[in-house]
């Protein structure tokens, strides 16, 4: 018998915890040594959401908040593929979106960024994967954003992702971005991420996708953790 | 092998994506804080998260899990008026000669990647020889663990200092 063990996060791609061109990573970041945890059934378990009922139009953020008209912007489709390391696809995997409007205002009441809410657009929407691990939404374009970080910093375009995978071990959290964005250059955030990382984190515009007439697609994949099988441990 | 899909932070507008009925937006939250009926037997833990300034931070998230009772709960800490988080939820079961526990998954602005804690009970003979507390320093051992006060626990979480919460590499 055997069990399976996932693999450490690769920080060759991932952020390291302090990246203090991000500043509130100085006084956010965990300095001392994180604790080498062996991976018991608690770290192999998780919350499981595919009985969970979406709503109707969950998955598309153009439709889900409508109240007086049409959210203002540019619609687009992305999809994908939820996969592990392994290459093997993660069906029925739930993915949580939020974003910005298309002016780049967000609806938390925190946000005070000078820019018009959209009373038709929340800028929220979750989906689930398919049995061969494929996803797909409709929303509007965010718009960039101005923050405090530095002098004249602005997000670039992104959306947020809130993934569960198998387990608690796969739990990921992420930021897709646009191609060819002037402002990745200049995003600590972003930036923060090794070089061998940040074109995973960029969508790819994807003519066969987008829907004639209606939207522009593009496409964007996600690798969770990956597993290798050990030797049977009682644990 | 493919390569891992990079993290990044939650950000600070999480609360209407991923906790929207607890900041009272349009929208049916998938998690809650509350994982018990009215009348079933339950714990409360409450606490603060502090940053390496001792300041609280008003916009984490922490999730809980309890694989022994499949419960899976999420809070932010913007809207209590202490800035704590708060779950109700049942006490988890021990195993073998471990100690129960809680998982905690935090994640907020100014984290990259997302942070793994462990909640323990102060009131649980059970710590003395939990495999996981057992390997971790006297002077740390207590910052997994959950006070016991009239009517909840205390679980404060300290992301940087003398008093810094173990956070584990899973």
């Amino acid at each position: 018998m055997s069990q399976l063990i996932y693999n450490p996060f690769d920080m060759e791609v991932h952020p390291p915890r302090l990246s203090p061109a991000y500043k509130s990573t100085i006084l956010r970041a965990p300095t001392k040594p994180l604790v080498l945890l062996k991976q018991s059934l608690a770290e192999l378990s998780g919350p499981v959401f595919g009985d969970f009922n979406l709503g109707e139009f969950d998955h598309d953020l153009t439709k889900n908040s409508i109240k007086n008209g049409e959210p203002l912007g540019e619609r687009i489709v992305v999809h994908g593929t939820v996969f592990n390391e392994n290459g093997q696809p993660i069906p029925h995997t739930l993915i949580e979106i939020w974003q910005a409007n298309s002016c780049g205002r967000y609806v938390h009441k925190v946000d005070q960024h000078d820019a018009p809410l959209d009373p038709n657009f929340l800028g929220a929407g979750r989906c689930m994967t398919d049995k061969d691990g494929n996803y797909k939404f409709f929303t509007i374009k965010p718009g960039a954003y101005p923050w405090g970080n530095h002098y004249n910093a602005w997000r670039p375009n992104h959306i947020h992702f809130s993934l569960f995978g198998a387990n608690i071990t796969n739990r990921l959290v992420t930021q897709m971005y646009f191609p060819g964005d002037p402002l990745l250059e200049h995003d600590p955030i972003f930036l923060a991420v090794p070089p061998k990382g940040r074109d995973l984190l960029i969508s790819k515009f994807d003519l066969g996708v987008t829907e004639p007439d209606f939207a522009l697609g593009y496409r964007f994949d996600f690798v969770l953790r990956g597993h290798k099988a050990t030797p049977f441990e009682k644990i | 092998m493919l390569k891992q899909t990079p993290s990044q932070t939650v950000g600070p507008y999480f609360a209407y994506g991923l906790t929207p009925e607890q900041y009272l937006y349009d929208f049916q939250s998938l998690a809650q804080n509350d994982l018990v009926s009215s009348d079933e037997e339950h714990i409360v833990i409450r606490g603060r998260v502090f940053d390496g300034e001792e300041n609280v931070i008003p916009d984490a998230m922490l999730e809980i899990w309890d694989n022994k009772n499949n419960l899976f709960g999420r809070f932010g800490t913007g809207t209590e008026k202490d800035k704590s988080f708060v779950f109700k939820t049942k006490k988890p079961q021990s195993s073998g000669e471990n100690a129960p526990f809680l998982s905690v998954i935090l994640f907020m602005r100014g984290q990259l990647i997302h942070s793994y804690t462990r909640i323990y009970f102060s009131d649980e003979v059970k710590n003395a020889t939990d495999e996981v507390l057992s390997q971790i320093d006297n002077s740390r051992r207590e910052t997994l663990i959950a006070q016991k006060k009239d009517n909840y626990y205390l679980f404060d979480i300290h992301i940087q200092g003398d008093s810094e919460t173990v956070f584990f590499d899973i």
